[in-house]
């Protein structure tokens, strides 16, 4: 399970995957009540090697997001030590006055279509995720899946959260550099859930401001009729703000889709504290493991050697009730014995498995590292294309305004 | 060369203020008015200064007066005015020239609550709109010469104070007005000319569309200043954000630099509305009340000819009395008309120049400010693609 995979012989090349469309449909609920949800056609087809000149035929089948899910729960609890890929957002977040908050709402389940794919190519060119079989079921396996996947029982491997808490403030020696990734997440979480709210302002007022100039269209045109001189001048300008106000929802339309960039990564700063707190847990349970194999031997020790050094119940009432026999001290002894080999095996392969766990979730964490700086820095820039693509169109529009202002 | 010599001119003007000028010494002035270079005239309001005394609390304003005009003893004066003075000079400029169109003078107060009495900002809108209300009198080709402007632009404080006593009193100002409101309440005049039907209707048309532009001005200042004041934040949040990364906090800075060079740009821009734009279109909307008014004053010397004309058909002795009467009336008439006719065609051609002039500023405003942004972010896209250019050529290397 922890084993590295250095193959960059991925999902995603061999296959080409879209979620291409989003149905509105009707159905009833575990409850039996009725409900409207939205499924996802997701398409699969092998990729060709370039001799080929033919397509092959496109597979295809319909999921719901609880699905997907579904699926990313399973990834999570099956490999701990990977930054799962995030599903785009349940319900719309960070809106502002012109986006319905409703999931219903066609902009909403487009943008979604979109995050839903995205997640699955995440998945598809993971080195490691990509191979996992129920994946690859649930993009070829229409019927069945969600028994295949609920068999597995992945459910009952996953930690309890109160389990994790606990973990997370009792842990005496994690390793450094998780809880500076720990603290990385926090700030990152942070900062992001900031700026896109503000962005979500910026952009309400920014409707504002160019909208507001659409009302000079009306007005330039009723009064460029009582003008002689001055109609024509007024009435083309008129026209330009109207284009001018027109122009930010291309805008800010394309905006959102940088905003969804930047909400991916809010995403992924849960999953990498999912990992995190999956090392704090396993080197809890290690410390735990410990500190009982210590407590153990020293139990054995004293009974062995008769001397009492730490106080015990047992101590004080074999010295109020008698000394126990020497056979049940060697029963006891034994005992012991058995439970100190069974810990000491158990603590060896604890640690194994915590350094493997460190070494392959470190792997993929600076793998992540890596695509998370890639991805950033492309939506900063494509973030300035778009800003450089707002002021260009402004320059335009008002350069024309100018022309028919100066002919007034 | 100047035609100031005209005595007949500074006769009319300096010793029977109430005299109405006569047409042809009307088209005089209409010949020079359109040459700069022979402005003689230079006034500017500036300074305003706070006076407290126990009664009250008033700003004063500084006017200063340039001048190589014969008339004036100096070429240059220093006073101090408030604005009770300016007041004054509007009415007597109106009593003087019933017909002639008197620029508009700021509000007493400002009603919206956007700004406090004797604010900085208030007390500043204020200064300029003086400024602009002495310096359209200056440029008007009658006003300019009228004798109560002369006194108030040279007069010391205690100078001027006596001579705001003489002259016609507040009721017979009051009457006038009255009777202007009673004729218009009674629906305009009989035999209106066509010309001044025409001028009512485009008044009453440009009157609402300016009310309108007013508060679309108004309302862009306010999203400007939401957007800007949304903006300030905007840029920081990377700066911080730019703490926690390495490869990419360059990158970050980069974005917020850019964010923060446009939030500035963007208040250039609301800089500039506020001091253009919104000026302008405030002071046409006090003009068109100013032009509504002039109109029904015309209407009022109108009327009162029709009814004595009336009078005199229904008469049949003293038609000669009368008919020397009506003939005064008559001439009363004729140059009220011609008076506002002129000023009208004058006071249109203003407009155009000023509304030209505002929203192709407007146009500059905006186009400024999308030039600065595009330069800001297209020097930050720049910069990535270098650094994109300086990591492929280091995997290059071997």
């Amino acid at each position: 399970m922890f084993v590295l995979v250095l193959m960059e012989d991925c999902l995603a090349k061999k296959m080409e995957i879209t979620v291409s469309e989003a149905e509105k449909r009707t159905g009833r609920n575990a409850m039996n009540m009725q409900e409207t949800y939205t499924a996802y056609l997701i398409e699969t087809r092998a990729v060709e090697s370039q001799n080929e000149g033919q397509c092959s035929p496109v597979d295809s089948l319909w999921r719901r997001y609880s699905e997907f899910e579904l699926l990313r729960n399973y990834l999570l609890v099956t490999f701990p030590h990977i930054v799962v890929p995030p599903l785009p957002e349940k319900r719309a977040d960070f809106v502002w006055h012109k986006l319905s908050a409703d999931n219903m709402d066609p902009d909403f389940v487009e943008r979604r279509r979109i995050g839903l794919e995205n997640f699955l190519l995440r998945v598809a060119s993971h080195p490691v995720l990509c191979q996992d079989k129920i994946f690859y079921s649930f993009l070829t396996q229409e019927g069945g899946w969600k028994e295949m996947v609920n068999e597995t029982g992945f459910q009952l491997k996953a930690d309890s959260r109160l389990k994790a808490l606990n973990a997370t403030f009792r842990v005496k020696n994690p390793d450094k550099r998780f809880t500076e990734l720990k603290h990385y997440s926090d700030e990152l979480q942070s900062v992001i859930s900031h700026l896109l709210r503000v962005r979500a302002r910026v952009a309400d007022r920014l409707y504002g401001v160019y909208k507001v100039h659409g009302n000079y269209g009306r007005v330039f045109s009723e009064w460029s009729a009582i003008e002689k001189e001055m109609g024509d001048g007024l009435q083309s300008a008129g026209h330009h703000m109207d284009v001018y106000a027109a122009s930010i929802d291309d805008i800010l339309e394309e905006e959102e889709h940088y905003a969804d960039q930047l909400k991916e990564y809010l995403f992924y700063a849960e999953a990498l504290r999912a990992v995190c707190r999956k090392h704090e847990l396993m080197q809890y349970d290690l410390e735990m493991a410990a500190q009982d194999l210590t407590s153990k031997k020293q139990q054995c020790e004293e009974l062995a050697t008769g001397t009492v050094r730490t106080f015990s119940l047992k101590g004080m009432t074999s010295k109020l009730f008698g000394q126990e026999t020497p056979e049940q001290r060697e029963a006891k002894i034994k005992v012991l014995e058995e439970q100190i080999q069974e810990g000491e095996e158990q603590l060896k392969s604890k640690n194994l498995e915590g350094r493997d766990f460190v070494k392959s979730a470190w792997a993929d964490i600076e793998r992540f590292k890596e695509q998370k700086n890639h991805d950033l820095k492309e939506a900063l820039i494509s973030y300035a294309v778009m800003q450089i693509s707002m002021c260009k169109k402004g320059i335009q529009v008002w350069t024309n305004a100018k022309e028919c202002f100066s002919k007034m | 060369m100047s035609c100031l010599q005209d005595t007949s001119l500074a006769e009319a003007n300096s010793f029977s203020p109430s005299m109405p000028i006569s047409p042809s010494s009307m088209i005089n002035q209409y010949k020079f008015e359109d040459e700069p270079e022979l402005k003689d005239l230079f006034v500017t309001v500036d300074d305003p200064e706070s006076h407290i005394t126990a009664i009250e609390t008033f700003i004063t304003y500084r006017v200063v007066t340039k001048t190589s005009r014969g008339e004036f003893d100096s070429c240059e004066y220093e006073v101090r005015r408030r604005y009770q003075d300016f007041l004054w000079l509007k009415s007597k400029l109106e009593e003087a020239h019933p017909t002639l169109i008197i620029p508009p003078l700021p509000e007493k107060f400002v009603m919206k609550g956007m700004v406090e009495r004797f604010s900085d900002e208030f007390i500043e809108t204020r200064r300029k709109a003086l400024h602009k209300f002495l310096n359209r009198i200056a440029d008007h080709p009658t006003l300019t010469f009228n004798e109560d402007f002369k006194i108030f632009l040279t007069a010391q404080a205690w100078e001027l104070s006596s001579h705001k006593k003489q002259g016609p009193g507040l009721l017979s100002r009051m009457g006038q007005t009255v009777r202007a409101v009673a004729s218009s309440v009674r629906g305009g005049v009989k035999n209106r000319p066509e010309m001044f039907a025409e001028m009512n209707e485009y008044m009453e048309t440009f009157s609402h569309k300016i009310n309108i532009l007013d508060k679309i001005a108004h309302r862009i200042y306010k999203e400007e200043r939401e957007y800007f004041n949304e903006m300030k934040e905007y840029g920081p949040i990377h700066t911080l954000w730019s703490a926690s990364e390495e490869d990419i906090a360059d990158s970050l800075k980069g974005v917020a630099s850019c964010i923060d060079k446009c939030c500035k740009a963007t208040e250039k821009r609301m800089a500039g509305l506020s001091e253009n734009l919104l000026p302008i279109i405030h002071e046409y909307v006090l003009y068109s009340e100013i032009l509504m008014g002039v109109l029904k004053r015309r209407d009022q010397i109108q009327s009162e000819l029709d009814s004595k004309v009336d009078a005199l058909a229904n008469k049949k002795t003293d038609k000669d009395l009368f008919s020397e009467e009506i003939g005064k009336l008559e001439d009363k008439v004729e140059c009220a008309n011609n008076a506002l006719k002129a000023d009208w065609d004058r006071w249109k051609q203003n407009m155009q120049y000023d509304m030209r002039s505002a929203f192709t500023n407007v146009a500059d405003n905006n186009l400024r400010y999308y030039e600065e942004c595009l330069a800001t972010w297209e020097s930050f896209l720049a910069s990535q693609t270098v650094d994109h250019h300086g990591e492929e050529d280091s995997e290059d290397r071997p």
